[in-house]
Parts: C-alpha cells; sequence; structure tokens
C-alpha cells in the first residue's frame, strides 16, 4: 500500500494538462464517430464522458487506449504525443466494460499478466497482486476463475487488473453498467476512493447521468460526436448551455418564449406556452424579440393553494397526477395552456395538513434565479 | 400424447437401426469362423489372429496414422494461421477471394482435386524435382491441403464467437501482438483447435480418391488396401480390423465426453459455492 499511496500525485488540476485532445475526429467511411472535438484533462482528475449510445464517447475513449486512431488531430498524454503509439506501448490501460477478464487465467493470474509483460520479477509480481487484490477486497479469491466469481467481484478484479500497472491514465468503459443498483451505487463511491487514494486520473465513459453526476470531478455531455458541455456537474445541471445538456441532465420544464424586455441584471421573456412571464435574473444577453427557451427544474418549482405576491414566475395550474417516491413526490401539474409540467416536493412530514390531492387548483411559482435562458 | 411418445421411441429406434446396423453386422461378422463373410459359422477370433499375420494390412493402418497425424497437425497450423487472418484483421484488400479460395476445397470434387494435384506434384518433380517419385511427402501434401479448409472454417466460427476484446485486453496490459496471441487466443481456441485436428485426421485417414492419385508404390493407405481386397472379394480380416478401429475410437469419444461432463458439472458447483460470498 505504501508504493501506492507515495504514487499520489500533490499536483492540482491547476497545472499544465495531462491529457490533451486536440481537434480529434474519427470518421468510419462517411459516418462521422468524434467531430472535432478539443479536450485537456488534468491529473488525478475524474472526468466522465457522457452521452448516449452513439454519441461517440466510446471511440474516443478508444483513440486514448491505441484501439484506433484519429482520422485528425491528435492526442498527448503526459506531454508525449500517442500519434502512432501502439495500446502496449501508451502508459494507458483501460478496464473494459464487459471486463475481458481472461478465463483461462486464475484472478491473481488475470492480475498479474500486466506485471509480467511488464518484465517484473516473480515474487515482486506476487507481492503487488496481493496489494492489488486486498485494496479492491479480492484477496481471498485470489485462486477462482473468473468464471466462479459474481458480477461484483468481476468488477473489482478488473479493476485491480487495469490499476496493477500503475497507469498514469485510466480508462473506464461503463465500469458499473453491468451491475445492478444497489451495487451500483455501493461501488460509485469504492471507486472515487479509490481514485483518490492512488491519485490516477480517471476518463470513465457512461450513459448514466446520476453515475456521471456522483463520480465526476469535471464531466463532458457528448451528443453525435460533439462535445456540448463541459464543465463541474453542478455547473451543467445548474447552468446547461442548451436544450440538449438541460434534457440529457436531469428533468426540465421547459418552455418556449419571446425576449421582451433585456437589462443588464435582469431578463423578462413572454411564454405564450405557460401562460406566463418569466423573470431571470442571470444568463445570456440577446436581442429583444428573439425566441428563446427556458429550462426549470421541477424540484425548483413551489406549490401553493394561495397566489404568491409577484406578478412574474406565477402561473395556475390543476393537478393532474401524483406519484409517491417515498422520499420526494412528482406532481404532473396542467397549466392552463393545456401544458403539463413537472413539480417534485421532498416529503418532509409524514403527514402535512397542505399535500395537494389531484385536480387541485394550485399556483406554481419559482425565484428569478430558477430559470435558465437558452438560445440554443 | 402416449401415442406420440410411442411413435417417438419407434422413429428413434428406426434412426439407431438405419445408422448402426452396418456396423453392428460388421462387427458380428468380425468374430465368424466361416470364410463366407455372409455366412455365420460359430464364434472364433480366427480372424483376429489372421489379422495380426497379415502385414500388409496392419502396414497400411499405420502408415495411413502415419500421414492423418502428420497432415492433420500441418492443417492446423494452417488453418489457423488463415482463420484467425479472415476472423480479425478486419477487411483488407482480396480478403473476399481468400476467404473462398480457402473454402473452395469443401466443395470442389475430390477426382479434380486428386487429378490437379497429381499433374503439379508430376511438373514440380520435372522443374525442381521435388517431390521425387509419389508417396508419403505428396499424400501428407495433398491431405493437408483439403483437410486445412475444415480446420479454417473449425477456427474462423469459435473465433467469431470469442471476444475480440479479449485480445485487446492482452495488448492494454502491455503484450505485444504475437504475444497476446499466444497467450490469450492460442489457450480460448484449443478446443476449436483439438476438434479440428480430429477432424484432419479423419479426413485424411479415410481419405480414398485423392490418395490413389497421389500415392505412388508401396505407399498404399489402409482404405485403399481395403478397396482393393473388397474388389477380389471381402476377407474377414478386414472386419476385424475395422472392430478394432471402432471400439478405439469408441472409446475416444466416450471419454472425451465423460471428462467434459464432469468437469462441467464440476464448473457448476463451484460457481455455486461463490453465490452466498458473492451477495
Amino acid at each position: 500500500m505504501t508504493s501506492l499511496a507515495s504514487n499520489r500525485s500533490a499536483a492540482g488540476p491547476a497545472d499544465a494538462p495531462f491529457v490533451r485532445i486536440e481537434g480529434v475526429t474519427k470518421r468510419f467511411g462517411d459516418f462521422v464517430a468524434v467531430n472535432n472535438i478539443s479536450l485537456d484533462i488534468h491529473r488525478s482528475e475524474l472526468f466522465c464522458l457522457l452521452g448516449g449510445s452513439g454519441s461517440g464517447k466510446s471511440t474516443l475513449l478508444r483513440m486514448l487506449a491505441g484501439f484506433e486512431h484519429p482520422t485528425e488531430g491528435r492526442i498527448l498524454i503526459d506531454g508525449q504525443d500517442m500519434t502512432g503509439v501502439p495500446p502496449y506501448e501508451r502508459p494507458v490501460n483501460m478496464m473494459f466494460q464487459s471486463y475481458a477478464l481472461f478465463p483461462h487465467m486464475t484472478v491473481a493470474d488475470n492480475v498479474g499478466y500486466g506485471l509480467r509483460r511488464a518484465g517484473v520479477a516473480r515474487r515482486e509480481v506476487k507481492r503487488r497482486v496481493a496489494e492489488m487484490l486486498n485494496l479492491v477486497k479480492m484477496g481471498d479469491f485470489a485462486h477462482r476463475k473468473p468464471d466462479q466469481l459474481s458480477g461484483g467481484q468481476r468488477q473489482r478484479v478488473a479493476l485491480a487488473r487495469s490499476l496493477v500497472r500503475q497507469p498514469k491514465l485510466l480508462l473506464l468503459d461503463e465500469p458499473l453498467g453491468a451491475l445492478d443498483k444497489k451495487l451500483r451505487e455501493e461501488t460509485q463511491f469504492e471507486l472515487m476512493k479509490i481514485q483518490t487514494q492512488l491519485g490516477t486520473t480517471f476518463i470513465v465513459v457512461t450513459h448514466d447521468q446520476d453515475e456521471a453526476m456522483t463520480l465526476a470531478s469535471r464531466m463532458g455531455v457528448m451528443n453525435e460526436g460533439q462535445l456540448v458541455q463541459v464543465g463541474e456537474p453542478r455547473n451543467l445541471y445548474e447552468f446547461p448551455s442548451s436544450r440538449f445538456v438541460a434534457q440529457f441532465i436531469g428533468a426540465v420544464n421547459m418552455f418556449e418564449g419571446v425576449l421582451v424586455d433585456d437589462e443588464p441584471d435582469h431578463v423578462r421573456i413572454r411564454s405564450e406556452e405557460a401562460g406566463c412571464t418569466f423573470f431571470v435574473n442571470h444568463g445570456i444577453s440577446s436581442a429583444p424579440g428573439q425566441t428563446v427557451h427556458v429550462a426549470v427544474r421541477p424540484e425548483k418549482i413551489r406549490l401553493s393553494r394561495e397566489i404568491p405576491p409577484g406578478a412574474d414566475n406565477v402561473v395556475k395550474g390543476v393537478v393532474d397526477e401524483i406519484a409517491y417516491l417515498g422520499n420526494l413526490s412528482v406532481f404532473q401539474v396542467r397549466l392552463g395552456t393545456g401544458k403539463l409540467i413537472r413539480v417534485t416536493l421532498p416529503n418532509l412530514d409524514r403527514h402535512e395538513g397542505t399535500t395537494f390531492e389531484p385536480s387541485d387548483t394550485v399556483h406554481c411559482s419559482w425565484g428569478p434565479s430558477s430559470g435558465v435562458v437558452l438560445a440554443s | 400424447m402416449r401415442r406420440q411418445g410411442l411413435f417417438v421411441i419407434l422413429m428413434t429406434f428406426a434412426g439407431l437401426v438405419f445408422l448402426y446396423a452396418p456396423i453392428v453386422t460388421m462387427m458380428v461378422l468380425s468374430f465368424n469362423s466361416s470364410r463366407l463373410v455372409t455366412v455365420w459359422g460359430g464364434f472364433s477370433l480366427h480372424w483376429y489372429r489372421e489379422l495380426l499375420n497379415n502385414e500388409a494390412l496392419l502396414d497400411g493402418a499405420w502408415l495411413s496414422i502415419e500421414i492423418a497425424a502428420l497432415s492433420a497437425t500441418a492443417a492446423v497450423v494452417l488453418g489457423t494461421l488463415a482463420g484467425f487472418v479472415l476472423s480479425r484483421f478486419g477487411a483488407f484488400r482480396g480478403k473476399v477471394a481468400m476467404a473462398g479460395m480457402v473454402s473452395a476445397p469443401l466443395v470442389m470434387p475430390e477426382v479434380i482435386t486428386g487429378l490437379s494435384l497429381l499433374l503439379l506434384f508430376v511438373a514440380m518433380e520435372e522443374l525442381i524435382g521435388w517431390p521425387a517419385g509419389r508417396g508419403i511427402t505428396t499424400l501428407v501434401l495433398s491431405h493437408a491441403t483439403f483437410c486445412m479448409a475444415y480446420v479454417a472454417i473449425v477456427v474462423q466460427s469459435r473465433l467469431a464467437q470469442m471476444d475480440g476484446v479479449l485480445e485487446e485486453a492482452a495488448l492494454d496490459l502491455g503484450a505485444r501482438p504475437w504475444r497476446a496471441f499466444l497467450d490469450v487466443t492460442l489457450p480460448m481456441l484449443a478446443p476449436a483447435l483439438i476438434s479440428g485436428w480430429l477432424l484432419a485426421f479423419t479426413l485424411s485417414f479415410d481419405d480414398l480418391v485423392i490418395s490413389s492419385f497421389v500415392s505412388g508404390p508401396g505407399s498404399s493407405t489402409l482404405p485403399m488396401l481395403i478397396f482393393s481386397k473388397v474388389r477380389l472379394g471381402v476377407s474377414p480380416d478386414v472386419n476385424a480390423l475395422a472392430t478394432i478401429m471402432i471400439t478405439i475410437v469408441a472409446a475416444c469419444v466416450f471419454l472425451y465426453a465423460w471428462r467434459a461432463s464432469t468437469r462441467l458439472g464440476r464448473r457448476k458447483s463451484g460457481a455455486a459455492g461463490t453465490q452466498p460470498s458473492g451477495a
């Protein structure tokens, strides 16, 4: 454990980028899988690439590993140009989505494989394999074959195998995709713990936004081969730059409207779709008269029976349906214009006096900082 | 339901009779004391003793085994390389042509394969002096040629089932491509290689047509000897030889199936044993 701990880098995300992706494009025939992506990732970051299937996130990961080669652009890892460097010579290891454990080898042999290929002495291999297996709590399973392990155990072995060479960069392709929900949540935190402990730079590819939000120190959202937005999970959630990101990460109510008032400290948007005027005290400045979208997250909307003060950011509706999820309740509210919106309220008390019932008339309101104006 | 059950049983029985009656007949007749193959004259081991004295037949059997082993080994090496290239090298120029040419011997009439090989060997002998005359060398070369196609098919289908990601994992862990092939692909391929080798061995062992073209004096394989004997009238020592061969083959198949089933059982119980700790 000591040697691993000393491996930890003290450098924060402030220094020069550790992984630099420069204008990388990958075409398969006519199909553009990755379209002109530039991205810097810093040392010891846990970076998540989030995207749907076919968004190009896995192709980008495979280019980092060296299994695919960029059609255009180049990739630098730790300052070294990776163009033409085969996978077996890169300071990078990958944890595969299917784990790709060698079925004819024991757990210990699987984990030790990378060290044996690097010519590490037999005793040293044994020591480091044991150390790694203890780190992932699989020490008792060293002599099992992969087909004698459960899914979660295989995942741990795969992680140990990809970490044992102490790579500068670890790539994880849907690392928790094959686990059930409960195990997933446990493993997420364990993965973060191991990452902090070793200080290795992690790049995780996932289609699961919850996973990305939990794991990532920074994340990038991909769509149709392009990197749509990069930032901290919190920023992406609160300040999405486009409708795609707003809708991809979390649930959102989207309203179309026209910009009627553009002041330095606020904007007003008249929305026929919602039947009200939005007052937003932050965000973009655009020309009045322009059609924009306003996004409001379901948990940022309040429900009340009385009309709240103020003329903006209030709209009347009728409760259509309620879904009780235990920790919170999801309300579908039909506005006067016919549009359905989604509101989530935490269930603070077991029995609250003002609980709403279906077909109740309610007033939905939100604060001036809750809405996000999206021009694209 | 009952009637259908009876029907199924009857059909199964009829099928088994259809498949195995000739073999059983031959095995029974190998213990016949009569010189006439089709007339039962009482139980006897006479023809087994006779067989031990029939050196030509035993030499032929040994020669066939030798040729089959050599050509099966060569076919496995060549067929594996061909199958690997076809299923793992992606799209390359001439891939379709190569796939067609590798599997062409499967559909080529044996007479034509045999004749063309003979012509080739004669021409080569005139041009470069090798292979000198027809014999074991030409037999092994010819058998390897057509057996290789079968091995390539077996290997290719096994590779298609196998996840290419395992090889990528080996590369990722620092193995050069050749090393990854030895460490990961080859062990995973082992069952296909064994069955490919056995298939090639069998095909070579009972080949008659191609062998007749490319064999020379003194290199008559067992099928050739049996065939020429039959033309003069079957002698019961051939039955004895066939019975011995069938017994050996059946024993091997049984042993293999038994081992496979016990191994599978052990694996299942092993996996079940991990469940409590895995949860």
